[in-house]
């Protein structure tokens, strides 16, 4: 048996299959993705002696969250703290009760032309504009003070619920909802009893993720004068009062575990 | 099946009684909830800014408009910068998310007892704190400047990205391993040849997503001094620079549709 006879019936070794097909498209993504990196680097100018210097306050903040310091400013922490629980439920409660007339009207298969395209303009607009930069245009307008950031945590929520309720509604099984409407309900009745109860289970689940994340965005809105624990944050930093910094830090993950906890809990329990 | 007995006629109900009253008691304490919230808020708000807000949005229109065009050839720079954040921090951030994501899934860890819970208090604690807040402390720690945004945005996104990617091996085929592992394969082999095809595409989509996210939050880094545009943005809101304002507002909506329709084409092409 010659070689040639060999090799044609082994065939050829088996290799891993690209991820990438079409390799000249793999090559292209490759190269060019090498040469972005390469120029990247070359425009980032790192300190690196200003690095260095750092690292010693690096480690005494890591340090800092050994022995957090609760105490020596806790009435500036927990009036913070108040303030951004207090944003979170006042905002996630509106935001929650605009964005369901705003999901419904954003679901294709429920609205009328006009209204879908109004109702998915305001969903856009909303999940376009940072949540950041919100609170500095509302604070620009309504001054300082929590009321700026309970609009800009509303306004936020609208989009991020309304987009993802009405994809649900949009999925949704046609079967039961046209079951109700040939019993003759009216419209009302056909959302009631046809829509709500197909997509509610999603709607709770939503609903407690946004509620974590207006908790999380809270903490931030602070730094442009929207009220919440930000601030307090920042004047720490700034001090350079590492253990306090610390201690808001640790608060913070706390409560956002726990809310995630709560929100494990009822998700397990409404579906 | 709870009923109602009326006139010897028997009335079907959804809940018992004791039910519909702990749901009702449930209804007013949320409300009552809210309204003490609503309360607070609006005792920290000057209601006389408020009331004024429709004339100050008007003349902040007025002065925002025109943008101001030939401010556009100061803004490539920032707005490479911006990319460079995002991208490199998105890299960054992978590449400690994969061993997070490995000790975290529950059938890859080597130890579920004392391994994972660290994995996972990795994985809660870079998540729940906002990028804008981790920025401000690399500020503090390696001073200002483009390094501190990448490594910010790079921690934020460790837990979101690891979080996901945990997920995703989580609920990998088992047959596939059992047949690597049933060749003789070893740990490394397993993980190469069982585990990292399956959640390959998983992994792409998650980074995609993410850098996604990252270029709308590495736009506003420069608020705290991150570099980016963000730091144009705060210079032109220090000077009440309102045309040159709007223009940024308008450049950084345009790179988030961007970035939002490259993300969307790639997972669309991957999935």
């Amino acid at each position: 048996m010659s070689h040639r006879e060999l090799d044609d019936m082994l065939g050829k070794g088996w290799r891993k299959p690209a991820f990438i097909k079409n390799a000249a498209l793999r090559w292209a993504l490759i190269i060019g993705f090498v040469a972005y990196l390469i120029a990247a680097f070359m425009t980032i100018d790192v300190d690196w002696g200003r690095v260095y210097e750092g690292l010693d306050r690096g480690w005494a903040f890591v340090l800092a969250f050994t022995s957090p310091d609760f105490v020596s400013r806790w009435s500036d922490i927990w009036s913070g703290l108040l303030e951004s629980i207090v944003m979170t439920v006042a905002a996630s409660v509106v935001g929650i009760l605009i964005s369901i007339p705003i999901g419904l009207g954003a679901a294709r298969n429920i609205a009328p032309l006009p209204i879908y395209l109004i109702c998915r303009a305001i969903v856009a607009i909303s999940r376009a504009l940072q949540e950041i930069i919100v609170a500095i245009l509302l604070v620009a307008i309504f001054g300082f003070g929590p009321l700026a950031g309970f609009l800009t945590l509303s306004f936020a929520t609208i989009g991020f619920l309304s987009k993802l309720l009405a994809e649900d509604i949009e999925a949704m099984d046609k079967v039961q909802a046209e079951a109700i409407k040939a019993s003759g309900a009216r419209w009302m009745q056909w959302i009631n009893y046809g829509v709500q109860p197909q997509v509610m289970p999603r709607l709770v689940g939503l609903s407690m993720y946004r509620i974590d994340i207006n908790f999380r965005e809270s903490a931030i809105l602070g730094l442009v004068g929207a009220g919440g624990i930000g601030a307090t944050l920042n004047t720490a930093f700034d001090r350079y009062e590492y253990d306090t910094a610390a201690a808001i830090l640790i608060l913070i993950i706390g409560i956002v575990m726990a809310l995630e906890y709560l929100s494990g809990i009822i998700r397990a329990r409404v579906q | 099946m709870p009923v109602l007995e009326r006139d010897d006629a028997q009335v079907w109900r959804r809940r018992t009684t004791g039910q519909s009253l702990v749901r009702w008691f449930g209804w007013l304490l949320g409300v009552a909830v809210f309204v003490y919230c609503w309360q607070l808020i609006s005792a920290s708000t000057t209601w006389f800014f408020v009331w004024d807000a429709p004339r100050i949005a008007n003349d902040i229109w007025t002065r925002a408009t025109p943008p101001k065009w030939d401010y556009i050839t100061q803004l490539g720079r920032p707005i490479w910068d911006t990319l460079n954040i995002a991208t490199l921090g998105t890299i960054i951030a992978l590449f400690m998310a994969v061993p997070v994501a490995f000790l975290a899934a529950r059938n890859t860890t080597p130890s579920a007892l004392f391994i994972r819970p660290i994995a996972l208090l990795v994985i809660v604690s870079t998540r729940s704190i906002n990028s804008l807040i981790w920025a401000l402390l690399l500020i503090a720690i390696i001073g200002p400047g483009v390094f501190a945004g990448v490594i910010a945005i790079a921690i934020r996104s460790i837990g979101f990205c690891a979080k996901l990617l945990y997920e995703a091996i989580e609920e990998i085929d088992h047959g596939q391993v059992e047949a690597i592992t049933a060749t003789g394969a070893s740990r490394w082999q397993i993980m190469a040849y069982g585990i990292v095809p399956q959640i390959l595409p998983a992994f792409a989509g998650i980074a995609v997503f993410r850098w996604d996210i990252n270029i709308r939050e590495s736009t506003v880094l420069g608020l705290v001094g991150a570099g980016g545009i963000g730091l144009q943005l705060s210079a032109s809101l220090n000077v009440l620079a309102w045309p040159q304002v709007s223009l940024i507002l308008i450049v950084i909506l345009i790179a988030v549709m961007i970035s939002e329709w490259v993300s969307a084409k790639v997972r669309g092409a991957i999935i």
